[in-house]
């Protein structure tokens, strides 16, 4: 659905994206994740049409950026980092308004559906200006969704709500992504990646990396299971050390953390060896690393 | 053709609900034909200060325009002239107000991005945005010269009123010439409006439009210039062509990447 190779942008001689090659498939969220002024809106400017490459190409549904503008206008929905609403007008003139433009063959139909399933059809006459933030954003999506684009652009979609309101954003999203429709999504919030990506890329100027949240671990972290000990851990690390399956071992205050390909097959051995040489263990788990802790150490190497 | 039709009733839904906008539109229109009319309303309940007031050169000055008329009635004639000079004014300075909102105003407030990511085309933006500008300016200057022409005739008699306000000079001055430096005043609020970051900024800049007519008022009020039916068709012409020039400039010189990527 989208492409892109060795895309590029400058402005001058700054380069705010270089060489961004990528490729994301039907119905796929993919997540867009990068610090501040990494490139990321750049990019989502580019792919919607709104700015030009400088270098490289970018496909998206087929068409070619750069020259079949009106076509990916027509078939993308795109959701601006501030809402961007008409604050005088009313969520139904708003709304009315996109869908005219979108030339949505039923504009009052459509706008209902949209305004009813986002939970504003109550407060349609009421000025959008009026509307608390998180209203604002859910009528944004509605608007970005009016014209039921196969593809969906979100420029952080839950920046500046309150738990509530984003959660309700996030809740949609998964509703969107249900219906099969490929969401490239901008955001800072990386629990948010977490729970609604199928696949991550870290950007900043360039592709860092790119992979699945899990993916992710695995590659940086590898697996890794956590022994917790009734005493300190220390006197039972010379009990695993030399076991030909496991990477790393170390011991913090009362946990043996454990990194091995394979947990499944090698937990019930370790904890029988443990508690051989005396050790009471508590319990067992799996140590699952935050994408947040990806997301820093590959920005910090950067 | 639908997609113009959008960004007018838009643009006036939104423009109209904005009371600084509104006050500019109503206000100006308002003044200048009540200026007028009161005026000669005071100059017909008291002549004789009235015509004491100007001066025998100026009297000589305005002499073919005074041919056949009383001493008060030329100095009533000679007001009527500057006052209609000033309905010269308003198809200018009403669009600039509201062109100048329209793409900065947007900018301001952010939504721009999400309208330029619609399938609109650059042309059918600026048109819409151009007409909406454009239509109500005309409308209120033609509105006010109509109730001022009225109230002339009231005051200083059919005769002398339709000789006069109705001069195919000033008909021509307001019906044809007035909607053409409506255009320019747009062409220009609108291509500053896309390259500056405050509504205000880009209305001072835009209304600079009005200077020529400022100039043109103060040297017909000092005896500098007489407005005659020549010089109105000099005026219609030079703005024609620059109609036709700035037109093209401010369509090409519109660059969606330059607007968005130089916001601060």
């Amino acid at each position: 659905m989208i492409d892109t190779e060795n895309l590029s942008k400058q402005f001058g001689s700054h380069t705010a994206v270089d060489r961004l090659t990528l490729h994301i498939g039907e119905g796929e969220v993919f997540g867009f994740l990068g610090p501040n002024g990494a490139g990321k809106t750049t990019t989502v400017r580019m792919l919607t049409c709104l700015i030009g490459p400088t270098q490289g190409r970018a496909t998206v549904m087929g068409y070619e950026v750069g020259k079949d503008s009106q076509s990916i206008r027509r078939h993308v929905g795109l959701l601006t980092e501030t809402p961007g609403m008409y604050d005088r007008l009313s969520a139904l003139k708003n709304l009315t308004i996109y869908a005219e433009l979108y030339e949505v063959p039923d504009v009052p139909g459509q706008v209902e559906k949209y305004l009813r399933l986002l939970g504003l059809w109550e407060r349609r006459q009421d000025a959008a200006g009026t509307f608390s933030k998180g209203m604002k954003q859910k009528l944004a999506i509605a608007r970005a969704l009016l014209h039921e684009p196969k593809i969906l652009f979100l420029d952080e979609p839950t920046a500046g709500l309150d738990p509530e309101a984003a959660k309700l954003v996030r809740d949609f999203i998964l509703e969107v992504k249900a219906q099969g429709r490929t969401i490239f999504l901008t955001t800072h919030n990386l629990d948010e990646a977490d729970r609604l990506c199928d696949r991550v890329a870290v950007f900043n100027q360039r592709l860092r990396v790119i992979d699945t949240p899990q993916g992710l671990r695995q590659e940086m972290y590898g697996r890794q299971v956590v022994f917790h000990l009734a005493d300190t851990a220390v006197p039972y690390q010379p009990t695993l050390q030399n076991l030909p399956y496991i990477n790393r071992l170390e011991a913090i205050d009362n946990k043996l953390v454990v990194a091995l390909d394979d947990p499944e097959t090698h937990n019930p051995e370790l904890i029988r060896l443990l508690v051989s040489a005396g050790a009471n263990i508590q319990f067992v788990g799996e140590l699952r690393h935050s994408l947040e802790d990806i997301y820093l150490r590959l920005v910090n190497e950067s | 053709m639908k997609k113009i039709r959008t960004i007018i009733g838009k643009e006036w839904a939104e423009v109209f609900k904005n009371r600084l906008v509104l006050f500019s539109v109503i206000f100006l229109p308002l003044m200048l034909t009540i200026l007028p009319l009161a005026t000669i309303w005071g100059m017909s309940r008291f002549p004789a200060s009235a015509s004491s007031s100007v001066s025998t050169e100026e009297i000589e000055f305005f002499g073919d325009l005074c041919v056949g008329l009383t001493e008060n009635e030329c100095v009533m004639v000679y007001t009527l002239s500057l006052y209609t000079l000033l309905f010269m004014i308003l198809p200018v300075m009403i669009p600039v107000t509201i062109a100048a909102y329209s793409i900065v105003g947007e900018k301001a407030t952010r939504s721009l991005e999400p309208l330029l990511a619609t399938p609109i085309t650059d042309i059918e933006l600026l048109t819409g945005k151009a007409i909406a500008a454009i239509v109500p300016a005309i409308l209120a200057t033609w509105l006010a010269y109509f109730v001022y022409a009225i109230g002339a005739v009231i005051m200083l008699g059919a005769e002398l009123a339709l000789a006069y306000v109705f001069a195919p000079v000033w008909v021509l001055a307001i019906f044809v010439v007035g909607p053409l430096m409506t255009f320019l005043s747009v062409s220009i609020a609108i291509m500053v409006s896309a390259r500056v970051t405050d509504p205000r900024v880009a209305e001072q800049l835009s209304g600079l439009v009005v200077l020529p007519i400022i100039l043109l008022l103060v040297g017909q009020s000092v005896g500098w210039v007489v407005v005659s039916r020549d010089m109105i068709y000099l005026i219609g012409v030079i703005v024609l062509i620059l109609d036709v020039v700035l037109g093209f400039i401010t369509v090409k010189s519109f660059q969606r990447e330059t607007i968005l990527t130089q916001w601060k």
